[in-house]
């Protein structure tokens, strides 16, 4: 990789000033009101709430761009996973579906499964004339044997109750459980993706995981037994209490008159605010830990494979062995921001996960942010959070001031209804200037 | 005749879409491998390239048809190709010089380059929506069909009809001009020449008074060229819409990496590959399989359904990397 990653240091009091700056932004959001900011601390805890969870990706995909080198261009699809747990773990169970097809379903998962890792088995013993044949037929047949159990499980899981349901429903535990079971499923995707494609060159690798996140996210659009697919699923748990019954307590009623808010403003910023706090709790023990990381002799290690893969293997390191474990722990992380995500909305929508703003831009955040540093990576991901919801108010904005001279008519028109699109091109031009004059980033590795 | 309304179900749903299809990716395909080749990073921003160019293309068009033009049969948006070629070749030019050249220059690790495309992917992306916003576009005029299904019974008096759209002729028959004259310039012309010696050894390029600035110049209007000929052969066919051109990368990166990325022949039989194998993959076959006198009972004959095409490219991408991790005509590898 590149050579010119540590070059001079840079203050240590960089970092905890931009947080500041970052901090400063919110406090504005919150409290003043003009043409830059709303003045609402509802809007800008929401922003905050994203915006954290958005550190947890930048982190996610720091580990592996920046302490391995590995291009994951499959954000999304571990994201999209991690977003399956929430469902899975701690919706209510939907009643007769595990006996319409719940069985027959995990036989042909089991089948499914069992193929592929019997045919690479055979791939390895047999001998190099019968192997084609023989794994062939071993897939055929498995592929076969797979769709006979799969087909009537799905038809019998989503004729059940179709209309309300028509999923196999979750397991009703506590939502805070589905957390790491999301990076648990995005942690086992990962392995998977890992072993076929970590053995493969830089961009090739992008490409490779380009196609696995377009690949989850088409499953969870079409598997419809799994999480009702685009019929979505809504009114996933909450760890936070819901505004309603807050609004309906006295004792809130009379803190709000208190603090001279209402109860429904202050019940908004309340449930925000808590979520605020949680997922603040998440990201700073998931930096720390990263940090631990970086600074153990593993960390270094993984530094040294990263500068001069070829100088590391012949110290006798296993570089695709030490790929497959950071490329694993770092979607583990982001398979925990998606279930978070989920969490926070409350809905489950595939056809939300648009790769364009759950791949690239993590890509921009990590970058903008300092790859190689999680502090950087973290800020990074709260500061392009921010930056983009607010495009969509700048953008219009500063469109008006550059077109008013214009006199009214329909390329003033046309250019005012398609001001939102700004904000690509913005995110585009961000990145291209950061990698071109700060290539570093805004925290530089240390 | 049963075979024969097998066979035109066969035609009419598989080999006629798939080959339009396939010309469309192999078009595709070589402008990437063509980038590969030349400036050796893989191109995230070529579907938005794709669709910026067709974007252009479109507004000719409209151009075009509100001054009263009309092809007959054929669609107005072929006259309005060239200003689409055109537009999209000084896009790219443009931000060749603002954003490759100094990576280049500084000889960086492609993965920087790949990292650049990503940026210039979000900016295209941008301006293809400020230019033509969000919505399915149809920009396909004149006759609709070459071949209808009804004419088809009729001529030939079988139970199944086959139909020809213009725009699948004009695929093929637009592909292989291109594929021609892209051939015939790389093998014969000096230019083309001195691409392709440059694509083989760069510094015995250099060594021989080849410049390098005028290769990454003619190999950006080249790309320039596909791309917007891919897009609007593929908009035509289908519909233009942007979000689907930046879905196109992975079949298309699937095509060239299949037949060997900086391979041209690579491209197009990798397009053709993907092309066909997500068709076959994804057709029911059950009216075929009746025609030739199978029982089929319930089952469609289906292996995967519709929404898995890009399943079909990734699978067929993972498995050709694992056994020939260069790609069936031995491309390059960086």
């Amino acid at each position: 990789m590149a050579t010119t990653r540590q070059v001079e240091a840079v203050s240590a009091w960089r970092a905890p000033l931009l947080f500041a700056v970052l901090a400063v932004l919110f406090v504005l959001e919150g409290t003043t009101s003009n043409a830059l900011f709303t003045g609402s601390w509802n809007t800008s805890l929401a922003i905050l709430n994203m915006g954290l969870i958005s550190g947890i990706m930048a982190l996610g995909l720091n580990i592996q761009w920046g302490y391995a080198g590995l291009f994951n261009s499959g954000v999304v699809g571990f994201i999209a996973l991690g977003g399956l747990a929430p469902v899975l773990i701690s919706v209510q169970p939907v009643e007769g579906a595990w006996g319409a097809g719940g069985l027959r379903m995990i036989a042909a998962i089991v089948v499914g499964l069992g193929t592929v890792v019997l045919a690479s088995v055979l791939w390895k013993r047999i001998s190099r004339k019968m192997r084609v044949p023989a794994v062939l037929a071993t897939l055929v047949i498995g592929f076969f044997l797979y769709r006979f159990l799969f087909d009537p499980a799905v038809d019998a899981i989503e004729a059940n109750q179709a209309a309300q349901y028509g999923n196999i429903g979750g397991l009703g535990l506590p939502v805070l459980l589905s957390w790491p079971v999301g990076g648990l499923f995005a942690a086992i995707a990962a392995w998977g993706v890992g072993k076929v494609a970590l053995g493969l060159r830089s961009d090739y690798l992008a490409i490779a995981t380009l196609g696995i996140g377009e690949i989850i996210v088409a499953v969870l659009k079409n598997e419809e037994w799994l999480a009702r697919g685009v019929k979505n699923v809504t009114g996933i748990p909450r760890p936070a209490p819901y505004e309603v019954d807050l609004q309906q307590s006295q004792d809130f009623i009379n803190r709000a008159s208190d603090w001279g808010m209402s109860a429904a403003e202050l019940s908004g910023i309340w449930v925000k605010a808590s979520y605020a706090g949680l997922f603040a709790t998440v990201l700073i023990v998931l930096i720390l830990l990263a940090e631990l990381a970086l600074k153990s002799p593993w960390g270094r290690m993984m530094r040294a494979i990263r500068d001069n893969e070829t100088a590391a293997e012949a110290m006798g390191k296993d570089v695709t062995g030490r790929h497959l474990q950071v490329f694993v722990i770092g979607c583990a992380v982001i398979g925990i921001a998606g279930a978070m995500m989920i969490t926070l909305d409350g809905l489950m929508a595939p056809t939300q996960y648009n790769p364009l703003r759950y791949t690239f831009l993590i890509w921009v955040m990590v970058i903008v942010g300092g790859s190689g540093n999680n502090w950087g990576a973290a800020l990074g991901g709260i500061l392009i959070w921010f930056i983009w919801i607010k495009a969509e108010v700048w953008g219009p904005q500063l469109i008006q001031l550059v077109t008013s001279p214009l006199p009214p008519g329909d390329i003033k028109d046309h250019l005012l209804d398609s001001s939102p699109h700004m904000r690509f091109i913005a995110m585009g031009l961000v990145l291209l200037l950061v990698l071109r004059f700060a290539p570093r980033g805004l925290v530089p590795e240390k | 005749m049963e075979p024969l309304n097998a066979f035109v179900v066969f035609l009419n749903f598989v080999f006629i879409p798939a080959a339009a299809y396939g010309a469309q990716l192999a078009l595709g395909a070589l402008g990437v491998t063509l980038i590969y080749g030349i400036l050796r990073f893989s191109n995230f921003a070529h579907g938005d390239t794709m669709a910026f160019g067709t974007a252009v293309t479109i507004l000719a068009t409209w151009g075009l048809q509100a001054i009263g033009l009309s092809l007959g049969p054929l669609p107005v948006a072929l006259l309005a190709l060239p200003i689409g070629i055109a537009g999209c070749a000084v896009a790219m030019l443009i931000t060749d010089r603002a954003v490759y050249r100094f990576y280049r220059k500084k000889k960086s690790d492609p993965i920087i380059l790949v990292m650049a495309s990503v940026g210039v992917m979000f900016v295209m992306n941008g301006l293809t929506r400020l230019l033509i916003g969000v919505d399915e576009i149809r920009f396909a005029d004149g006759a609709r069909f070459v071949i209808d299904v009804r004419s088809f019974r009729e001529m030939t008096g079988l139970d199944e009809g086959l139909a020809l759209r213009t725009t699948q002729v004009i695929t093929l028959v637009i592909a292989v001009l291109v594929v021609w004259a892209l051939f015939w310039f790389l093998n014969r012309t000096r230019s083309g020449k001195a691409m392709r010696a440059y694509s083989d050894n760069e510094d015995l390029a250099l060594l021989s008074g080849i410049d390098p600035e005028r290769v990454v110049r003619m190999t950006w209007i080249i790309a320039a060229a596909l791309a917007t000929i891919a897009g609007t052969l593929y908009g035509l066919d289908k519909s233009f819409k942007p979000f689907n051109y930046f879905q196109l990368l992975l079949p298309i990166f699937a095509a060239a990496i299949v037949g060997g990325l900086g391979s041209p022949v690579g491209a197009i039989a990798g397009g053709l590959i993907v092309a066909f194998s997500e068709v076959a993959i994804t057709y029911p076959w059950k009216r075929v399989a009746e025609y030739l006198g199978f029982d089929t009972g319930s089952s469609l004959l289906q292996l995967m359904s519709t929404e898995y095409k890009f399943a079909v490219s990734f699978v067929i991408l993972i498995i050709v990397l694992l056994f020939r991790p260069t790609g069936l005509f031995r491309g390059k590898s960086v």
